[in-house]
């Protein structure tokens, strides 16, 4: 029961992108296209769940028994950076079709802040534990999916669209946002 | 004279042509992460001209002593330095701002202006250029901030850096102050910069 309430929470109630802001640079940029959001979606499901494991156990058992705590941001950013390059690399030799799809999301994703925004807050869940921070990583990349392929979807249409000059381009697609985020707004209290 | 010039645009340019938040749309998710008031806007904003001139500094300076294959987690490293130090001097000094910006302090290493600037300005000017420009990106950033922040909080809360302009219950637009209010409040601005923009050029 925990863990829907988990699951219901970070994808509708307090989404990533849509309430919280976070990875609002790929929800913009990568989002003109629905087959491109589905493979940037992909990429950072994949991503956020290993570099939540990774930092988690990382703070854990290194930084908190050797009172580093201090250093979270700066280990955080350099394990994922280097974990961004690894997945690249395995994924080429390992698996070239996925690595086809994925390959050219993954550089992208080092400046992601959903990536580390997720690994933080991971670390402030109620009586945490590593499968606990696992599933919330797992379950807010679902919501930034969710999120990005309603908005990809939208943009699709807009494209048919008769905008007024002045709102081309960048503020279309913020008031877009604007209204898909007032419609989330709309699932909040429900856990 | 023509060396001042340039310096003066060089300045200039991060505030009006390439402001990184209404014409680059870099630092997007502090920018709409914390600008539910003016004073939290402006706060955010100076942490990063912070975090952005030092950053530039110090890349500026030793550039020709990086390897070109590590130069991204090099910047990377430099700039979380600095993030550190702004997280725990605004945790010892300012805990209110500190509560209030969360976790956007830390994200302040993933802003894209920082990493952006770094990679393509300090790493290839000198160190008053540098310098220069990272003030008027900062400002820039500073200025963007502050006003989206003040936009939303004067229409959402009927008050500006916390003072109430009218009586605690009256109504007023709440979406502004929730995140919704972010992402139009942002296209309304965008919308008024460009047109600003383009007379002024």
């Amino acid at each position: 029961m925990e863990y829907v309430l988990i699951f219901i929470a970070a994808v509708f109630v307090n989404n990533i992108v849509l309430s919280q802001f976070l990875g609002i640079c790929p929800f913009l940029g990568v989002s003109n296209k629905v087959t491109t959001s589905i493979g940037m979606s992909g990429a950072v499901l994949f991503v956020m769940t290993l570099a939540t494991l990774t930092t988690y156990l990382l703070h854990q058992f290194v930084l908190v028994p050797f009172g580093l705590d201090y250093l979270r941001t700066i280990t955080f950013i350099l394990v994922i950076a280097a974990l961004v390059q690894m997945v690249e690399i395995i994924l080429k030799k390992v698996s070239p079709p996925l690595y086809q799809v994925l390959g050219v999301f993954l550089p992208l994703i080092t400046t992601n802040c959903a990536v580390l925004g997720v690994a933080i807050l991971a670390l402030g869940l109620e009586s945490g534990s590593l499968i606990k921070a696992v599933f919330f990583a797992i379950a807010n990349s679902i919501g930034f999916a969710l999120a990005l392929i309603v908005f990809a979807s939208i943009r699709e249409q807009l494209e048919l669209a008769d905008i007024p000059k002045g709102m081309k381009g960048v503020p279309i697609n913020l008031l877009v946002a604007g209204l898909l985020s007032l419609a989330f707004l709309g699932f909040t209290g429900l856990v | 004279m023509a060396e001042k010039m340039n310096q003066t645009q060089n300045f200039l340019k991060g505030i009006i042509k390439e402001n990184p938040v209404f014409v680059m749309l870099l630092g997007m998710c502090p920018t709409l992460g914390v600008t539910s008031s003016a004073f939290n806007g402006l706060g955010m904003g100076l942490a990063t001209l912070f975090v952005l001139l030092m950053s530039n500094i110090v890349i500026s300076l030793v550039k020709s002593q990086i390897p070109d294959k590590v130069r991204i987690p090099a910047f990377i490293i430099v700039i979380a330095s600095f993030v550190t130090i702004v997280e725990m001097v605004l945790e010892a000094f300012i805990p209110f701002l500190y509560e209030q910006l969360g976790i956007f302090i830390p994200l302040i290493v993933v802003n894209c202006l920082i990493l952006g600037r770094a990679e393509a300005f300090a790493s290839k000017n000198d160190l008053l250029s540098s310098i220069i420009d990272a003030l008027g990106m900062g400002f820039g950033f500073v200025i963007a901030l502050t006003v989206l922040g003040a936009v939303r909080e004067i229409l959402g809360n009927a008050s500006l850096f916390e003072w109430r302009f009218v009586s605690e219950n009256a109504n007023t637009f709440i979406l502004f102050v929730l995140p919704p209010g972010a992402f139009i409040a942002l296209a309304y601005l965008a919308v008024l910069f460009n047109k600003i923009a383009i007379k002024t050029s």
